[in-house]
């Protein structure tokens, strides 16, 4: 591994008040790699995606991406660009990340103004290319996000990320909220980007199929801490941890059975 | 078989939307017996939680309704007042998102006690008595100090066995539960779904259990039934309907899910989007997206017929039958 990482996250840390949500985490993802981080409610797997895209600025630890640090706060525009052009984001509900006003053509050639230049017929040659690769004809580019579907919309939400040729794309829940039938054509299409384009992710989930499904290396955390990391694979066949364990044995498959962790829980709340 | 517990009969809804009544549903039929668990599972806008709305009487102001809901052999859109009101007290509900429907205002005693003291004119230490034991039958031992609480000092799932321990207050003969562990982590997903199976089994509560998730409503109900464009398309034992599917639509979803385990390729995804009854092409809903149709499938709408011990609305069925794996990464 001779090549510097494209992101290096380290001793990470997010405290709200007295609550710690990220509790010194470290990893790395090299060029082309594909990263999980898998967690459920308040295992702090969002707040890092935060804290990469600078949406949070971390109580301590730095993060490095393509060779820049983005611990703090972005100064000034110019640097503001470069990270946008550097990391790109898709959240979770493609029904409250796209503004209802806008076309999917017009949003994703927002970016390429802002981000590539170029006169308008090249930014538009770019938008049906974007539109090619994600699986968007011409008219669902511009119809506005209301006559789409959800997966339809998630497509645009990638294609606008897409726009920025980022290294790194954060991939926050993004196929969760998708109907079956549309999540496997999501997924389909995520590997063949990655292929083609040689970007690399970081995916945020909960769910193992979907992250055995698009990405080598696994980090499970737990409170804010990692519990177990590895290959996708070998983590996910042979669990080491307890609760990576209690995970894997909690989703349903055919024989599953559902389990009671223990018999009562007085101190949840 | 007797007269099961629950039988909807060809129920077809049609609801207002945007000035003209648009179908939702289309002749579904299907019955549970007592105690038993029948899984319904289907995508947005299969039509799945609007069965459950129509069997609960929940359908909005203005819908058609044609076909019949029986329950114990009673016609439940013909109950009045007092059939009405125990039809409600045997018939309970739990939804997907426990917040949206409590008051946040009022404290969880408020909550699971008020319809038992208003409509059954249960005391309040009676009424706080059988709370605090059905919320230790759901595994929350300190009940009494839960009641003094407000819906937001409860975690999701904690919330969500409330719902669960307030719909057995009444000692239900069927729970309609609508996708209730969807919102919750998958290890508080197992830990309620063990808990509701337990306490049906103990109790003979039948059960229809609406999900997305194929694979959950397989582990926990007897028979499953999928649902498409606001049609039942196959009903089946569940051990059979995931290694052998009938209709081509099951064994689209079984493959287009990934796996947890084995070799990881191309998912099969099924082409297009899932449609609602009203946006359904002529002929079978699902043709325009099967890889198996042929020309008379678009021509014709198929019937729900009994196959192999289950029901599958496909032409090609018997045609088809044993080649349609749910294996996939082929």
């Amino acid at each position: 591994m001779a090549d510097e990482p494209l992101l290096e996250v380290l001793d990470l840390r997010k405290e709200f008040g007295t609550r710690v949500a990220v509790d010194d985490v470290s990893f790395q993802i090299q060029p082309g790699g594909s990263l999980a981080i898998v967690g459920e409610s308040g295992s702090g797997k969002t707040t890092i995606a935060k804290m990469i895209t600078g949406l949070l600025a971390p109580t301590s630890g730095t993060i490095r991406a393509c060779g820049h640090d983005r611990s703090k706060p972005a100064k000034g525009t110019a640097e503001r660009r470069r990270r946008g052009g550097e990391v790109q984001i898709v959240f979770q509900d493609p029904y409250s990340s796209l503004d209802p006003r806008q076309s999917g053509a017009a949003a994703i050639d927002q970016v390429l103004a802002l981000h590539k230049g170029g006169s308008s017929s090249e930014r538009a040659d770019r938008v049906a290319e974007l539109g090619s690769l994600v699986g968007l004809d011409a008219r669902q580019l511009n119809a506005l996000p209301r006559a789409l579907s959800g997966g339809q919309r998630q497509r645009v939400a990638i294609a606008r990320a897409l726009a920025a040729e980022p290294r790194l794309l954060i991939l926050d829940e993004s196929v969760a909220a998708l109907d079956v039938s549309i999540q496997a054509q999501v997924l389909n299409l995520l590997a063949d980007v990655r292929a083609e384009t040689g970007v690399s992710y970081l995916l945020i989930s909960h769910d193992l199929a979907v992250v055995r499904q698009i990405t080598d290396d696994v980090i499970v955390m737990r409170d804010g801490q990692v519990v177990e990391r590895g290959i996708t694979r070998e983590v996910l066949d042979r669990p080491q941890h307890e609760y990576t364990q209690l995970l894997r044995a909690s989703v349903p498959s055919p024989g599953w059975r559902p389990r009671r962790r223990h018999e009562a829980t007085p101190s949840a709340s | 078989m007797s007269a099961p517990l629950l039988d909807v009969a060809d129920v077809t809804v049609r609801l207002p939307m945007s000035g003209e009544l648009k179908t939702v549903l289309h002749q579904v039929s299907f019955g549970i017996g007592e105690g038993e668990a029948l899984g319904l599972v289907g995508e947005s806008g299969s039509g799945k939680s609007m069965t459950a709305k129509a069997i609960a009487r929940l359908l909005p102001p203005g819908a058609e309704v044609h076909g019949s809901v029986q329950f114990r052999g009673l016609d439940v859109s013909a109950m009045k007042w007092q059939a009405s009101r125990s039809y409600r007290s045997e018939v309970a509900m739990v939804f997907q998102d426990p917040r949206a429907h409590v008051n946040p205002v009022r404290t969880i005693g408020d909550f699971m006690t008020e319809a038992l003291r208003t409509n059954h004119g249960v005391s309040k230490a009676d009424a706080v008595r059988k709370a605090v034991g059905l919320l230790a039958d759901v595994g929350i031992a300190d009940g009494a100090r839960r009641l003094e609480q407000h819906p937001h000092e409860l975690s999701g799932g904690l919330l969500q066995r409330v719902m669960i321990a307030t719909s057995l207050l009444t000692d239900p003969l069927l729970l309609l539960a609508d996708e209730p562990t969807t919102a919750l982590d998958v290890t508080t997903q197992s830990e309620v779904m063990a808990i509701l199976d337990a306490l049906r089994r103990e109790r003979g509560m039948a059960m229809l259990f609406i999900t997305h998730d194929l694979e959950l409503a397989s582990a926990v109900c007897d028979r499953t039934a999928v649902m498409y464009a606001g049609q039942l398309v196959e009903q089946r034992r569940s051990s059979e309907l995931h290694d052998d599917p009938l209709h081509p639509y099951t064994a689209g979803l079984v493959g287009a899910r990934p796996s947890i385990d084995g070799e990881v390729g191309r998912l099969a995804a099924i082409p297009g989007r899932p449609r609602s009854a009203f946006e359904a092409p002529a002929g079978c809903a699902f043709a325009d997206r099967c890889v198996h149709a042929v020309e008379s499938c678009t021509q014709a709408r198929p019937e729900l017929e009994p196959l192999d011990g289950g029901f599958v609305r496909c032409h090609r069925a018997v045609e088809l039958r044993g080649r349609l794996t749910g294996v996939h990464h082929g």
